[in-house]
């Protein structure tokens, strides 16, 4: 039975408490928050010791994992304490707010050999988990485009009094929202090289980005474009979506199904068939031994207890690979302060190319005729 | 309870397979007339109990059937809450007392909690849980609800933190001020059986999904049949269908060999889907009596 901490009590927290609870390989021993009034009623109902500060917890709990589910800007310290503490450690996405505090928590935690895993739960999910096989087996052939898309209907209105609507803690829809589908494209197709065409929009909050825009380049001429918004009230829940274009094929996936188009020139896997294509989560997905809200948060809880029981240091989400997300997504604030643009009136006039004689004559008299 | 209950996903956009299809049937059901349409032609097919989520929809609905006593005579509501998505944004946009401050009628006691900074005692919890449920009920005053349900998202985030006793609360609270049947709807059967029964929950009414290849129920097959006769459960079969991937009249015979099984809740869209389901399950019910 691994011994487990969790630091947060928000949404997240409860739920990774309440699956980590059930899990049976592990029981939540002990939670840590700073709202006494939460903290009573879980010692109340729930058999923990509560803490309200994480520092008590580490050195009386006797963890043997952490999960830390608090606003993001404080990830960094309460990595560091649990890695100090010999703990391992899930934390929810994104991991940290500057790479080089991720650079360094990153070798603290190989160095002491602890289990580290980030919430990219749609990692998870099995119709995105196909798209990586399909890739993998080329299905669809090299990659020219990719579109990935996240939306929901978060922030509706001006104001917001949690941390989500303040940038330095990690609020805004570039954290909350695009880090989800940029840190799913980097999984399929890898890190980009570079970024352009950022755009951090405000629909309704005062403070942070409620739409983010950004095209993402790859060394091989690769290209990605984000886009994400969390104040579109059309959508009931996050939608998050990839399309992929390929030589040879095209794949659309979502949380619930897989769209697979398989060109003439596509090597087709076993299962599929040349054309259109359609696979259902509900086909794809493996039972999970207790359902909360999606099998994909039951999947991830269940793998981050296996990769502590393997000693499996490199697992889906480890440090590493989420750090690999906070780079992109550090880049894209850092490209929407500083791009280049053009301005529409200002644009060099590309010089045409020179046409056949007489064909400019022609053009002239055709296109007089149309105007008189 | 009735044999066959009628569900209200097709209603809210809402279907676990496919966003396409969720989106389509929100499109449909935007206005509140197809929806009374729908549920005129269940009606019409003797499918008197609505098995519905507390969306704000329904308040809508709740008035026309308070509006028309005597065409609805018969007609029952088992109202599922709380419609967790309403909650859930809430809880991003302000926080957990926040959300809590917004969803209840009566501030007063979040109020003078975060003024006193007093911790919340055992009377409050109590409290504020009816407070809750008494916000959900409002829209179906004077309607007849003879069960009343907690969430699946509920329940079994309850569930997984061990929280067993708000089942207790839950119960005690909708058979003292509604005179209603406790429901529970859970994708955890097995487990959730056991902790009903450690707090004292008698022959709860339980609705969960069940069908033939195993489609979100945590345990076997066989683990939910011997806890539906352990603990001498009320039992309401959802997601027959498995979300589309079997076929109606395969999923419903199968059904209908499982005589344990009280009622089936389905959504349809059309009158000749729904008569349809309602004839084959019943043709197979006589087959299997």
């Amino acid at each position: 039975m691994y011994r487990v901490g969790i630091v947060g009590l928000g949404k997240m927290g409860i739920s990774h408490f309440a699956l980590a609870n059930a899990h049976p390989d592990a029981e939540v021993v002990a939670v840590c928050d700073t709202t006494r009034y939460l903290l009573d009623v879980v010692e109340k109902y729930a058999s923990v010791t509560t803490y309200n500060n994480p520092e008590d917890m580490f050195a009386k709990a006797q963890l043997d994992a952490v999960i830390i589910s608090t606003p993001t800007r404080f990830h960094a310290t309460l990595v560091k304490q649990a890695i100090d503490a010999g703990v391992h450690v899930f934390c929810e996405k994104p991991f940290v707010l500057t790479s080089s505090e991720g650079n360094a928590l990153t070798e603290a935690a190989a160095d002491a050999a602890l289990v580290t895993q980030v919430g990219y739960h749609y990692k998870f999910v099995a119709s995105f988990a196909e798209v990586k096989r399909l890739l993998d087996l080329q299905a669809i052939g090299p990659v020219s485009h990719y579109l990935a898309e996240a939306y929901g209907g978060v922030v509706l209105k001006p104001q917001g009094s949690t941390w989500r609507s303040k940038r330095e803690q990690g609020g805004g829809c570039l954290y909350d929202y695009a880090a989800h589908p940029i840190d799913l494209a980097i999984w399929l197709l890898g890190e980009p090289a570079s970024v352009s065409g950022s755009t951090l929009n405000s629909v309704f909050s005062r403070d942070v980005d409620d739409e983010v825009y950004s095209t993402l380049n790859y060394a091989n001429g690769t290209t990605g474009h984000l886009a994400t918004n969390w104040s579109d009230e059309s959508q009931r829940k996050m939608s998050t979506k990839i399309s992929i274009w390929g030589a040879n094929g095209h794949v659309v996936a979502d949380r619930q199904e897989l769209k697979l188009f398989l060109g003439k020139n596509a090597d087709v896997p076993e299962g599929y068939n040349r054309g259109w294509n359609m696979r259902y989560t509900t086909d794809l997905t493996p039972p999970v031994w207790f359902y909360l809200r999606g099998e994909e948060y039951s999947a991830q809880m269940d793998y981050f207890f296996a990769s502590i029981t393997a000693q499996r240091l490199d697992g889906l989400n480890h440090f590493a690979q989420a750090l690999k997300t906070d780079r992109v997504i550090e880049c894209i604030v850092n490209n929407a302060e500083q791009q280049t643009v053009t301005q529409v009136g200002d644009a060099p006039v590309i010089a045409a190319p020179s046409p056949a004689p007489g064909f400019i004559q022609r053009f002239i008299q055709l296109f007089q005729k149309r105007t008189n | 309870m009735d044999r066959l209950l009628f569900g209200d996903n097709q209603f809210f956009g809402v279907n676990h397979m496919s966003e396409d299809k969720a989106r389509a049937q929100a499109i449909k059901f935007q206005e509140q007339e197809a929806i009374v349409q729908v549920l005129d032609s269940a009606y019409a097919e003797g499918i008197n109990t609505f098995m519905c989520t507390t969306h704000e929809q329904m308040i809508g609905i709740c008035d026309h059937f308070r509006a028309h006593p005597e065409k609805y005579a018969d007609f029952k509501f088992f109202p599922c809450m709380p419609y967790a998505h309403k909650y859930a944004n809430a809880v991003t946009e302000k926080g957990m007392l926040g959300a809590a401050r917004d969803m209840l009628p009566n501030q007063s006691i979040v109020n003078s909690v975060l003024k006193a900074g007093s911790s919340m005692v055992r009377k409050d919890i109590d409290h504020v849980a009816g407070l809750l449920v008494d916000a959900e009920m409002k829209m179906f005053n004077g309607l007849s609800t003879p069960v009343v349900f907690l969430q699946n998202i509920v329940v079994d985030l309850l569930l997984g933190l061990g929280v067993n006793e708000a089942f207790k609360i839950f119960a005690d609270y909708v058979k003292a001020n509604y005179n209603a049947q406790p429901g529970f709807i859970t994708m955890n059967l097995p487990r959730l059986a056991t902790a009903l029964d450690e707090v004292g929950v008698d022959s709860p009414v339980i609705c969960a999904n069940f069908n033939k290849i195993g489609f979100r129920m945590c345990g076997s097959i066989d683990e939910y049949r011997a806890h539906v006769e352990k603990y001498n459960i009320h039992f309401i079969a959802m997601s027959v269908f498995a979300s589309g991937a079997l076929a109606p009249k395969e999923a419903l015979e199968w059904i209908a060999k499982e005589r344990w099984v009280e009622s089936v809740v389905f959504g349809a869209s059309t009158p000749s889907n729904i008569r349809n389901s309602k004839e084959t399950l019943l043709n197979a019910d006589a087959q299997f009596a």
